[in-house]
């Protein structure tokens, strides 16, 4: 124990820098995701049968492509297609992507779990698609969609560590990179563990929060 | 001012509206009485657009309602709609709700639309409810409140389904009491009820419906109180005298 101790404080100002970019990583990507997925949810529910089906395609062939072959296809294919992206700049490409489609599937049922009834009142003071949505559906969606956003928040915090595969010395691939230095690989997983769970906690309590005042509503 | 000429709808093999002719004049108060399944609803909601129609006309003021044509924001801002289940919006407070349709819709200036949202609040009886969110409040306080909503677009014509259907006996009274001062004011009315005493003294005619054609139509009183057809004289007996 007194070893870990030891190591702990050796180790803990290089694996802060990984903490730093598997922050960045799963901002980043989790704003894209965001982004991405209310487009494509908003695609889906808007009535237009080629933009719903576009969506839905879309959303099934991201979802068909496991995240580390999406990261590999960015980082080492696109420059053949003459697109060079940094390792950060793929990571977060490749995450929100990958994960947009998760979202959209979870602002979708957000959208329509709101009362028929709700739009139809919108519609009956004049309100067109986009208002409806902006001033009456959205706003109470968001309610029903946070719960399920704060676990995919959990989620893309830990996936980040798929980053490791094409370079980004994000928390996993730090402590891969000193395990493999240092042959000390109790010590410094177990750091990068808890490192990981400590950034989780804040964001497992704040989705029971958002269950608890789903659940008041 | 709304004319329904030869109006067909089907939902599915189901045809709901069998050819409604049937016209509403500037002023005037018109309860659409008739069973369940009848197609009263399906009236109210072909003419606000909520409802698209097969084959007919349906026109407000000499402009057709088509719900997919540009001009149906304009006939839905002349013409608003109170629901059998209020459908306030439950995220927004009671004024808020009043004035969404003249604040976003309209884009009316703020300070004139909030004062006219009170006003409107006050003329309902719920002008110390304007903070208050709409689960806060009763099925007959929340159904004033959609009134309010109604007439804050400033409608030529409202449209009520149902207004009372939803609400506990007890609260039936206050609703009626606004939609009767409302009528005494000269705004045009549309209304789906069951409330036959509200129909008798308040509107000026009646269409009773049934199958989704008129079976009957005319004076409210001359209506209710000598029912012409036998479908209609069946319908007001058991719902007058349900024992």
């Amino acid at each position: 124990m007194k070893g870990f101790w030891h190591d702990a404080v050796e180790f803990f100002p290089i694996l802060m820098n990984g903490v730093a970019l598997t922050i960045v990583v799963t901002i980043g990507s989790l704003l894209l995701s965001t982004v991405l997925g209310l487009i494509w949810a908003m695609m889906r529910v808007s009535g237009i049968k080629a933009l719903s089906m576009l969506s839905a395609s879309l959303i099934n062939v991201i979802r068909g492509i496991p995240i580390i072959v999406l990261l590999f296809y960015l980082y080492f294919v696109m420059p053949d297609l003459g697109v060079t992206l940094s390792a950060l700049q793929a990571a977060i490409l490749g995450l929100g992507i990958a994960y947009s489609a998760y979202q959209a599937e979870n602002f979708r049922a957000g959208i329509e779990a709101i009362d028929k009834g709700q739009i139809e009142a919108a519609q009956s003071i004049g309100m067109g698609w986009w208002l409806t949505m902006r001033r009456v559906v959205l706003p109470q969606a968001v309610r029903i969609v946070l719960p399920p956003y704060g676990n995919v928040m959990i989620m893309m915090l830990k996936d980040s560590s798929q980053a490791s595969t094409i370079t980004v010395a994000e928390l996993a691939l730090q402590g891969k990179l000193i395990a493999s230095s240092t042959f000390k690989n109790t010590s410094v997983f177990t750091l990068v563990a808890l490192m990981y769970l400590t950034m989780s906690i804040p964001l497992i309590l704040l989705v029971r929060h958002f269950e608890k005042r789903a659940g008041k509503k | 001012m709304i004319e329904l000429t030869d109006v067909h709808k089907s939902f599915g093999q189901n045809e709901v509206l069998k050819g409604i002719s049937a016209s509403v004049q500037k002023g005037e108060v018109v309860c659409i009485i008739g069973p369940s399944g009848s197609g009263k609803s399906t009236i109210l909601r072909c003419i606000n657009g909520l409802e698209s129609y097969d084959r007919g006309e349906i026109s407000v003021e000499g402009l057709k309602v088509d719900r997919d044509a540009p001009s149906i924001v304009n006939i839905r801002t002349q013409v608003s709609m109170v629901f059998q289940r209020f459908n306030l919006f439950p995220h927004r407070t009671v004024l808020e709700n009043v004035v969404e349709g003249p604040l976003f819709v309209k884009k009316e200036p703020r300070a004139q639309v909030l004062e006219r949202g009170r006003a409107l609040l006050a003329q309902v009886g719920l002008a110390e409810k304007a903070d208050a969110h709409p689960p806060q409040l009763s099925g007959g306080q929340q159904q004033r409140v959609a009134i309010a909503r109604a007439l804050a677009m400033q409608p030529k014509a409202i449209l009520f389904d149902e207004p009372t259907s939803a609400l506990d006996p007890e609260l039936v009274g206050d609703v009626l009491g606004v939609m009767r001062k409302l009528a005494d004011d000269g705004m045009t009315m549309v209304v789906v009820t069951h409330e036959m005493g509200f129909a008798r003294d308040v509107a000026d005619r009646v269409l009773f419906i049934d199958g989704g054609v008129i079976v009957e139509q005319g004076p409210a009183k001359a209506l209710l109180n000598q029912p012409q057809h036998p479908r209609t004289q069946d319908f007001l007996r058991r719902v007058l005298h349900p024992l």
